[in-house]
């Protein structure tokens, strides 16, 4: 017997993805929102958490591992607790957007991409929001942040360092 | 309240779009939500309807402009498959955001046209496919559907009619592709959004291979005003063949970006100096991408055009989704050009050679004529590269892509120049 346990959705996830499955034709449209609970419950998706979706919605593993791969919004890797996305697209840019993400990796000490060392804070650079009429757009653990300076996001910053939560 | 005198019209979509709490029932329904749909569940059939929305000179709003009174009558009855209605929420034009603020701000608006559609569709399950980043707007929206099942306006005999239809919201994860009608009924079936051949079109082989119609959020959102002011209110909105309202969302070297509706054949003009308080700097734009990033470039000569599917077809351009990109002399195009090529490269769903190689190239070659590294050669490559990647592709993504290159060759030959004689020219700056 393996050691390791295997990841496992609760029962009461189970109910829940019994319920949603129904909603569709097929049970396979329930794959993306099956794989966002996952996230929701594991961090990110490992093979080992894409290997129980798998088994739970009956598809075959390369099905999953296609979808995962195919979205940014799907993570295979663990990130910080607040993961900041950055749009740097058209209206952002023009509004200083990578002024901003310059300000941001000079005070985390990170590249866009990356996660600071105590699992806090990843940044990374995204697309097209759709918010341009609240250039620069940085979404924090997806929730809007709008028309953002450098100071904006230092007050941001000190208050997650604070233990606050925002 | 919609005035019923069209001169007076000025908004359709966003008509109680500043009215605080309207994303609650109660607060909706105060300002006149689901009023008449009781009418509509009574006296109006499916070809009552479709007649009503084709006289109306309804277009889509999401890009390519269709008749949606003449889309919907393609989708096939009585096939014995059910059929679907698919409201496209995915929303990533680079400049697009106009669906967003109909969601968190009037989700009941959407929800009362995508039952007035799906009651014209014979509709028993329809979805809302919303891009994975609105989350906020997926939660109000999810909230909007409970309360108008818990209202009976959803679910089994809606209002005591024989009428049922389930709605659903469905989240993407990323990927600006899904938008695309048919790649959003690949993810929908839990699939990679890859496009997929047309013909058949998905009225006829959609989702699950069943008769399926897509509209986008501002086109089921116009539908309630249309069957309750009736067809001729809103065909006198606007011009011919150019009816009713658009919502524009306005960004970039402009005093107060944001969304504005205003009825169509409005001028570019009056929409920038009247609505948004004018450009930051100078008296006429350098570039105006009129509907979204994948739209050719306007230039000042094109200030005055009136903002109508047909005139911006005629200025060279399209309507697209609206979305208008405004950049004054202080913008730097040929790093805005690259930025958005990056875009493309980055979203290409790579089943198309032409798409797939075409926009990787061409981002590095643009990077490289960015930072000031470019030689002739590669002005050369752009202009071909782009050239030939348009229309040969299962999608129209890679034409989008080659929009901003032709643009900018075609229109600022000096200003790729001006980077080729200056290696120190850093990018990143606009
Ligand atoms: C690359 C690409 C992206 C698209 N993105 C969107 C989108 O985000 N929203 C949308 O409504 N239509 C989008 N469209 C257009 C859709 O394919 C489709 O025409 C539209 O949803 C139909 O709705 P309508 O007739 O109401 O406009 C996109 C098209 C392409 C080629
Ligand atoms: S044109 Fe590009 S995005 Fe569209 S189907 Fe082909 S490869 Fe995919
Ligand atoms: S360009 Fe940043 S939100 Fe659209």
């Amino acid at each position: 017997m393996s050691t390791v346990t295997e990841p496992q959705f609760s029962e009461a996830r189970l109910v829940e993805i019994k319920a949603l499955s129904k909603r569709y034709p097929h049970q396979k449209s329930a794959l993306m929102p099956v794989l966002y609970m996952a996230q929701e419950d594991f961090g990110y998706l490992s093979m080992e958490v894409q290997q129980m979706v798998a088994d739970t919605l009956s598809l075959k593993i390369m099905e999953v591992r296609e979808v995962v791969t195919f979205y940014t919004m799907f993570r295979e890797q663990p990130c910080g607790k607040y993961l900041l996305e950055v749009c740097t697209n058209a209206s952002c840019m023009m509004n200083g957007a990578y002024a901003l993400l310059d300000h941001m990796t000079a005070s985390l000490g990170i590249k866009a991409g990356e996660t600071t060392a105590d699992g806090m804070f990843t940044i990374a650079e995204v697309e097209c929001a759709g918010a341009c009429a609240g250039a620069p757009v940085v979404q924090v653990n997806n929730m809007y942040h709008e028309n953002v300076t450098a100071n904006d996001m230092d007050a941001l910053l000190t208050k997650v360092r604070a233990g606050e939560v925002i | 309240m919609i005035s019923s005198d069209p001169k007076q019209v000025q908004r359709i979509c966003f008509d109680n779009i500043e009215v605080e709490n309207m994303h609650t029932l109660e607060v909706a329904k105060a300002h006149g939500a689901y009023a008449f749909l009781p009418n509509v569940l009574k006296d109006f059939d499916t070809d009552k309807i479709i007649d009503e929305v084709k006289v109306s000179g309804l277009r889509g709003r999401g890009g390519a402009g269709f008749p949606t009174g003449l889309k919907w009558s393609f989708v096939p009855r009585n096939t014995g498959k059910p059929i679907y209605l698919l409201c496209n929420a995915d929303e990533g034009e680079p400049g697009t955001f106009k669906d967003r603020d109909i969601m968190r701000f009037d989700p009941h608006l959407l929800i009362e046209g995508m039952i007035m559609s799906g009651f014209a569709l014979g509709v028993k399950d329809a979805y809302i496919y919303i891009r994975g980043e609105f989350l906020h707007e997926y939660n109000v929206m999810c909230g909007a559907i409970e309360e108008a099942y818990a209202a009976n306006l959803l679910g089994d005999n809606i209002l005591g009619s024989d009428y049922s239809m389930n709605l659903m919201m469905h989240r993407g994860a990323g990927a600006y592709i899904c938008g695309e009608e048919t790649a959003l009924i690949e993810s929908l079936e839990g699939k990679a959004g890859r496009p997929r051949f047309k013909p058949p079109f998905p009225a006829v082989e959609g989702f699950y291979g069943c008769p399926t119609v897509v509209n986008n959020v501002e086109t089921i959102a116009t539908v309630p005003a249309i069957l309750e002011h009736g067809a001729a209110w809103h065909a006198a909105i606007g011009i011919p063949n150019n009816t009713g309202c658009k919502i524009f969302s306005v960004s970039g070297d402009v005093n107060k970006p944001g969304n504005y509706e205003v009825p169509m054949g409005t001028t570019l003009k009056v929409l920038i100096e009247d609505y948004c308080g004018g450009l930051k700097h100078g008296s006429v734009p350098k570039v105006v991408i009129p509907g979204g990033s994948s739209t050719p470039w306007l230039t000042g000569e094109h200030y005055e055009v009136p903002l109508t599917y047909d005139d911006l077809m005629k200025a060279g351009s399209f309507l697209g989704s609206g979305a208008i990109i405004v950049m004054d002399e202080t913008a730097d195009l040929v790093a805005i050009t690259h930025r958005l090529t990056r875009f493309y490269a980055h979203e290409s769903c790579g089943q198309c050679t032409p798409c797939r190689e075409g926009t990787g190239w061409l981002e590095r070659v643009l990077e490289r004529v960015n930072a000031g590294q470019g030689s002739d050669d590669d002005v050369k490559v752009m202009k071909d590269a782009s050239t030939h990647m348009a229309g040969r592709t299962i999608c129209a993504l890679a034409e989008g892509a080659a929009a901003p290159i032709l643009s900018l060759l075609e229109h600022f030959p000096e200003d790729v120049q001006a980077k080729l004689l200056n290696p120190q020219q850093a990018e990143k700056t606009s």
